[in-house]
Order: C-alpha cells, then sequence, then structure tokens
C-alpha cells in the first residue's frame, strides 16, 4: 500500500472516529491520536524505504518523500511552539517558587492544647421540671462552666490532645518572626496542595493529547472513588441500617455511641433487618455461575420499590402540578390592570405546551388538510425544543466554564500565591 | 466527505477559511485558558444587576421573621462547588443577618463537609454569636436519597436521632419540639444533581405544598429541568454562577458591611498586628462576582468561535462539494 494510500484510509478512519466522537463516544481522542501516530510512523517509514527504492517509481518517491518531509516539518514546528510555552510555564514556576520572597503553596497551621472535661450539666432555663442533669464531656473553656451551668467532675481524670487549625499564610509569617512556636508549616497540609495542584495540572494535560501522565492520574480518580464509595456504603449504609439492627449493643459500643436502642423495637428490627440482608445475599448470587438467576429476585423487588415510590411522586409533582402551573389565565390582570408582560409569557408558554406535545403525537400522518396544520405546528414544536437545547446548553458551558474558572483560582490562589483576593498571604 | 473532497475544497478557499478549517483544536483551547485565566489574573469584575428569579429568592428569606427556622440541604460535593459554594455562602451569611435559626443536612455524601466548611468560612468569622446547637446545627449526611426526604417530611427522629456530635436531637435546643421538617419555615436546597432540588420539590413542597417554603440553588447544567418548579413549587432559584453573583448583589448591599463584619475584620488586623488590609465586603462573599469576569471573557470567545465556525461551514457548504 503506498504512503498517499495508506493516508487516504487514516483520514476516513479519522473522519469516521470525528463523526464518533460527536455522537459522544467516548475513545474519540485516544483513537484519534493513535490513528494521528500511525500515519506519521508510516509515513516516515515509508519515505525512509523509498529513499532506495526502484527507479519505475521515481516520481512517486519524490512526491511522497515531499509529503513526508512537509509533514515532518509541521509536526516539528508544533512541538516546538508547545515545547516554549511549557518551558516557559516552568521557568515561570521555578521562578515563583524561588526567587519571590515568600515563595508559593505553603499551608500553617497554629497548634494548641485542647483540654475535655466530664461535668454535670444542669438542665437549662425553662426546661421541664422532670427533667434531669446529664453529664457530658465539654472543652474546659466552655461557658457552662464558667458561669456555673456545669461543674466538672474532679474525680474523673480530663482528656488533652492537640488540636491544630489552619491560619493565613501573612499572620503566620508575622507570629513566627515574633517568636511563636505554636504556628508551624504543615508539610502535610503542604503536600496536599502540590498533590491537587500536580493531579488538575495532569488532567488538563489531556488537552494536549493522551498521556502517562493523565492516565495516572485518572487511574488514582477511578481506584480512589471505587475505594471511597465502598467505604462509604459499608459506614453510611451497612453499619446504621443492618448491622445497628442485628446486633445493637455490639455497634453502640464498637462505632455508634450516639445510638438510641429501644428494647422494646428490638426484637421487630431484628426480624425486619434479616429481609434486606437475606435479598442482600441473593443479590450476590450473580456472581455465581450457576445461582446467578436467584439475583433477579431482589432486582425485581428493588425496580418495583423504586417504581411504586417514583410513581406517586412524578403523578404528584410533576404531572398534576404542572398541569396546574400551566393552566395560566391569557389576559393576566393585577388589581383590575392588565399585565403585558404576563399575557405574553402565558400565551407563549401555552402555545409551547401544545405544540411540543404535537411534534411528539405520531398517530396524524402529516399528509391531507388536517395533516399539513398537524406538521406546521409541529414544526413550530421543534422550535421551541431547540430553543430549550439551545439555553440548556448555554447553561451547561455557563458551568463548565465556572468549574475552570475554580480550578484556574485554586492554581493561581491557593499553588502559585500570585493573586491573593482576600489579601491573607 | 473524501479526502480528495477535502483536499479540493480546500484548495477553492481563500487562506483564512483554509487557517480556520484546518487550526489545530489545541489552540482553541489554549484560548479559552487565557480568555478564562487573563480575568481572573486581572480580576476583572463586571457590574451584576439582579433579575427577577435572584430577587424573588432575596426576597422570601427577607420576608420571614427573625428566629424562623431554616432547613439548609447541602446536596452537592467540591465538583461542583466552583458554581454552588458562592450561593451557600451568601444563603447562610443572609439567613444569619437576619437570625434565623439554622439546620444542616445533607443527601450528598460530602455535603455534611461542605455544610462544615461553610460555618466555619462564614458563620464563626461574621455571626460569632451564633452557637452551636442553640442557633444552628449540624444533622449530617444520611444515605437513601429521596428516601430520606419521604421519611423525615413526616417523622424526622426516624432517620436523624441525633446530630454529627452525637447529640440527640430532643437535647438540642433549636429542635426541641421539632418531630418532621414541616416544622421548618423555609427549605433551602443547594444541589449538583441527584438526589437534589427535583426531589425535594417531588417529595417536599408537591406533597406538602402549605408546609414550607422552597427556594433551591442549582448548577447550571440541571437548571433547565428546573425551571417548570417555579414559582408555584419553588418560591425562588439561584441559576448557576450567574444567580449566585446576583443574589450575592443583593445580600451584599444589605448586609455586606455589618458590624460583625466589621468587628470581625478589626478583629483580624489586631491579630495580624495591622496587616490584614481587607476592608469592606469580604472576599468570600464576592466569590460569584469575581467569577463573572472570566464568564464574560471565555462567553465572548465562545460567541467568536460559533460565529467562525459558521463562516467555514457556510463557506465550505457552498463552494465545495461537501455535502
Amino acid at each position: 500500500m503506498s504512503a498517499l494510500k495508506f493516508q487516504h484510509q487514516a483520514q476516513r478512519t479519522r473522519n469516521a472516529e470525528e463523526e464518533r466522537a460527536r455522537r459522544g463516544s467516548p475513545v474519540d481522542s485516544q483513537a484519534e491520536s493513535r490513528v494521528e501516530s500511525r500515519v506519521e510512523s508510516h509515513v516516515e517509514s515509508h519515505a525512509e524505504s523509498r529513499i532506495g527504492s526502484p527507479a519505475g517509481s521515481r516520481g512517486a518517491s519524490r512526491g511522497q518523500m515531499r509529503l513526508s518531509t512537509r509533514h515532518t516539518r509541521m509536526r516539528r514546528a508544533r512541538t516546538t511552539v508547545w515545547l516554549i510555552l511549557f518551558l516557559a510555564g516552568g521557568i515561570g514556576l521555578a521562578y515563583n517558587a524561588l526567587v519571590r520572597p515568600n515563595g508559593m503553596a505553603q499551608v500553617y497551621v497554629e497548634r494548641g492544647e485542647k483540654v475535655y472535661v466530664e461535668a454535670v450539666v444542669a438542665p437549662p432555663l425553662g426546661a421541664p421540671s422532670g427533667e434531669k442533669a446529664a453529664t457530658k464531656w465539654l472543652p474546659s473553656d466552655d461557658a457552662a462552666l464558667i458561669d456555673g451551668r456545669a461543674v466538672a467532675n474532679s474525680a474523673q481524670p480530663s482528656i488533652k490532645f492537640t488540636e491544630t487549625r489552619g491560619i493565613a499564610p501573612r499572620i503566620a509569617r508575622e507570629r513566627r518572626t515574633a517568636g511563636d512556636t505554636n504556628v508551624t508549616l504543615s508539610i502535610v497540609d503542604t503536600l496536599g496542595v502540590w498533590i491537587a495542584a500536580f493531579f488538575t495540572l495532569a488532567i488538563f494535560s489531556f488537552l494536549w493529547r493522551d498521556n502517562p501522565v493523565y492516565k495516572f492520574a485518572e487511574s488514582v480518580l477511578v481506584g480512589v472513588s471505587a475505594a471511597y464509595w465502598m467505604t462509604l456504603g459499608y459506614w453510611s449504609t451497612l453499619v446504621p441500617n443492618l448491622f445497628a439492627k442485628l446486633a445493637p449493643e455490639a455497634i453502640k459500643s464498637w462505632s455508634m455511641p450516639a445510638m438510641i436502642i429501644d428494647p422494646s423495637e428490638q426484637t421487630t428490627q431484628f426480624i425486619l433487618a434479616l429481609v434486606p440482608l437475606i435479598l442482600g445475599f441473593m443479590l450476590l448470587m450473580r456472581l455465581s455461575p450457576k445461582g446467578g438467576w436467584i439475583s433477579v429476585w431482589p432486582l425485581a423487588f428493588i425496580i418495583g420499590t423504586t417504581a411504586g415510590l417514583k410513581f406517586v411522586a412524578f403523578i404528584e409533582g410533576d404531572l398534576m402540578a404542572q398541569a396546574s402551573n400551566t393552566i395560566a389565565p391569557l389576559v393576566a390582570l393585577k388589581e383590575g390592570q392588565l399585565q403585558v408582560g404576563d399575557s405574553i409569557g402565558n400565551v407563549v408558554l401555552l402555545f409551547g405546551v401544545l405544540s411540543v406535545l404535537t411534534y411528539f403525537f405520531f398517530s396524524i400522518e402529516h399528509k391531507g388538510r388536517l395533516g399539513t396544520m398537524v406538521g406546521k405546528v409541529s414544526r413550530v414544536g421543534i422550535w421551541y425544543l431547540m430553543i430549550t437545547f439551545g439555553a440548556a446548553f448555554g447553561l451547561t458551558v455557563m458551568g463548565r466554564i465556572t468549574l475552570l474558572s475554580q480550578r484556574l483560582e485554586f492554581l493561581f490562589g491557593d499553588w502559585l500565591w500570585i493573586i491573593d483576593p482576600a489579601n491573607i498571604r | 466527505m473524501s479526502t480528495q473532497h477535502t483536499q479540493s475544497s480546500n484548495a477553492q478557499h481563500g487562506p483564512f477559511i483554509r487557517f480556520l478549517a484546518t487550526l489545530d483544536r489545541r489552540w482553541i483551547f489554549l484560548a479559552m485558558m487565557l480568555a478564562v485565566g487573563t480575568p481572573i489574573l486581572l480580576q476583572l469584575r463586571p457590574a451584576e444587576t439582579a433579575g427577577p428569579l435572584s430577587t424573588a429568592t432575596f426576597d422570601v428569606i427577607e420576608a420571614l421573621p427573625a428566629g424562623s427556622r431554616v432547613l439548609f440541604a447541602f446536596d452537592y460535593d467540591p465538583a461542583s462547588e466552583g458554581e454552588l459554594q458562592p450561593m451557600a455562602n451568601a444563603f447562610v451569611h443572609h439567613c444569619a443577618s437576619k437570625g434565623h435559626k439554622l439546620a444542616f443536612l445533607a443527601l450528598w455524601p460530602l455535603g455534611a463537609q461542605k455544610a462544615n466548611e461553610t460555618a466555619e468560612t462564614i458563620l464563626k468569622p461574621f455571626h460569632p454569636e451564633y452557637q452551636a446547637g442553640v442557633d444552628y446545627c449540624m444533622l449530617g449526611y444520611k444515605a437513601g436519597n429521596e428516601g430520606v426526604i419521604k421519611v423525615i417530611v413526616t417523622d424526622l427522629l426516624q432517620v436523624y436521632q441525633a446530630d454529627v456530635n452525637g447529640t440527640p436531637l430532643s437535647e438540642i435546643p433549636m429542635l426541641k419540639g421539632v418531630t418532621n421538617i414541616q416544622a421548618f419555615d423555609l427549605i433551602i436546597n443547594i444541589s449538583a444533581g441527584y438526589p437534589g432540588s427535583k426531589e425535594w420539590a417531588q417529595y417536599g413542597t408537591s406533597a406538602y405544598p402549605d408546609a414550607f417554603i422552597l427556594l433551591v440553588g442549582t448548577t447550571g447544567v440541571q437548571s433547565n429541568q428546573l425551571y417548570p418548579y417555579y414559582p408555584a413549587q419553588m418560591k425562588g432559584m439561584l441559576v448557576a454562577i450567574k444567580g449566585a453573583a446576583e443574589y450575592e448583589v443583593l445580600v451584599n448591599g444589605k448586609y455586606g458591611e455589618t458590624a460583625a463584619i466589621l468587628a470581625a475584620q478589626a478583629a483580624m488586623s489586631a491579630t495580624s498586628g495591622g496587616a490584614m488590609k481587607e476592608t469592606g465586603v469580604p472576599a468570600v462573599l464576592q466569590e460569584g462576582q469575581r467569577r463573572m469576569g472570566p464568564q464574560l471573557v471565555a462567553h465572548l470567545l465562545m460567541v467568536t468561535l460559533i460565529v467562525l465556525g459558521n463562516i467555514v461551514y457556510f463557506a465550505t457548504r457552498t463552494k465545495g462539494a461537501a455535502r
């Protein structure tokens, strides 16, 4: 296959990839870069092999070489431009970190000793007469201890621990200069800022092209997210909603000290908790090669309850309420005065609803007198839909730009320290 | 379109069209990065005027008598805080300035942490009179999505027996006598998706229309689906960063330089030996307005690119064999 033919084929592949990307395929850029690299490597290798080719195809060979040379030159120019941009960024970063007096990306904390004492707290003023004093652990500087509403239990030893809290870098520098040893640079928090900046830039690097740094960041994100959701599911669902019902005393002493146990409900709760436990095990049977069918039953239960829950909500909150909201007077009056804006708005609303509904009404073919009219109204419906999609797109763009600006604020502010809107650095 | 067609088509056009048609998309990424980054560096901030949605939202909170119970549902996480945190800050500052009692819960796991952060950032420095348990409380996160709403709307204690510190709800002074969320005068939901504003409207205000008022702050992506709920099921709505900026203008216009804020700034300045020079409305209460600078320039670039894209499309469609 000649290089030109290969290029044509690659171009067709690229077009197909782009078409897929426009339709939302997740592998667009990887495939594109793959095609690009294939084209480049093939053209180069082909051109190299053609240099010593037989005389019969010398003319074609010269053409291929010219094409290859131009392609290589363009690629080099592009690489040079981007290299210059990256170098400029790197030099700026180094200057920022090393030359500027206050540096960058430092997080300071103030350490203080916190003491908690066990105290007997009197019921608040106005409390019901039967309310008794409660025993609680309070900070030693708590207002209740100072004004006498609570009395510390001297027999119980106090609990001491070191508390750290973030402090503005400007204040931290001044206090450190004045010899305050409680204010220190937090290595862990500072490292956190650097790691966050690295991952932000790693994700941004995908805009250049798919690369190992991006892949690393993506993999870390996926891995951490999976681990996070698994841990969260365990602690926020399994422990309080299942284990706490099956073994309340054990869970209370282990992980939920604030749990209130009602002995009269304990047996009922235990029996009820067996239902999700069994359903959960049945769901796991999906992993079994022969028992997969067992998982269909809990799935049916999940789908049934979800449908039931949603059905009522959508009937109430969307169908009935939205129909009611749409029924608005076409001539809006307020204290006897015509409200022109509201009236126009209500007419537009009514016509929009009807025309969009007509667009989704497929029972009449757009032929004949009635069909033509239905077709025209549905065309108006299309315009309403297009305007809605345009508004949705505009709002989405606004959201995405905000997210980008927030990440850049982080890079410029928390990491590089070249902006300081709150004047804290 | 085949390669021959592309080549022959491009050959027919002038250098400008050829340049645009073959422009590497990474230059557009770079242009967008500059369009967003430059206004941040220059701290460009266009003037904002409040629209009807933001004004309606502001008026609802203003109309509540001081000391009303307000329930905050923080249904978002750090991925959306760029849009939603300015709203959260402004909502909390507004309610605290009016002296309302605030309870925070979350249907998103990290929403509880965002609520804590907001209390640390807004309540502690600018409303030091607010005491935990008396004026505000943290109920934390509960799993169950809309199921949680459906339960707490009639029985709060079935889901929330204690706050995040383990204090039973019956011992929290501001929640004395509260058995369900219908005891709250207002619910403010700050939402990035599911579960969020839609679910609060469906299982809250739609099921119990006269029980409480619902205000929402939403991301731009989902706000299109929420417009139909305004004003019947949601009495106010802040849409994306624009809504946050408008609302900030209204809140800061009335509560931006209160005595508490001036005292907080004086205290910070005293702690730092006078080095903290921040005066006027605190920067944390102007985040939304600051982020409108990048919006302005990025939108101008976007419009320019759309126009150029259309020029290329029509030029190649008319002259070329692209069809």
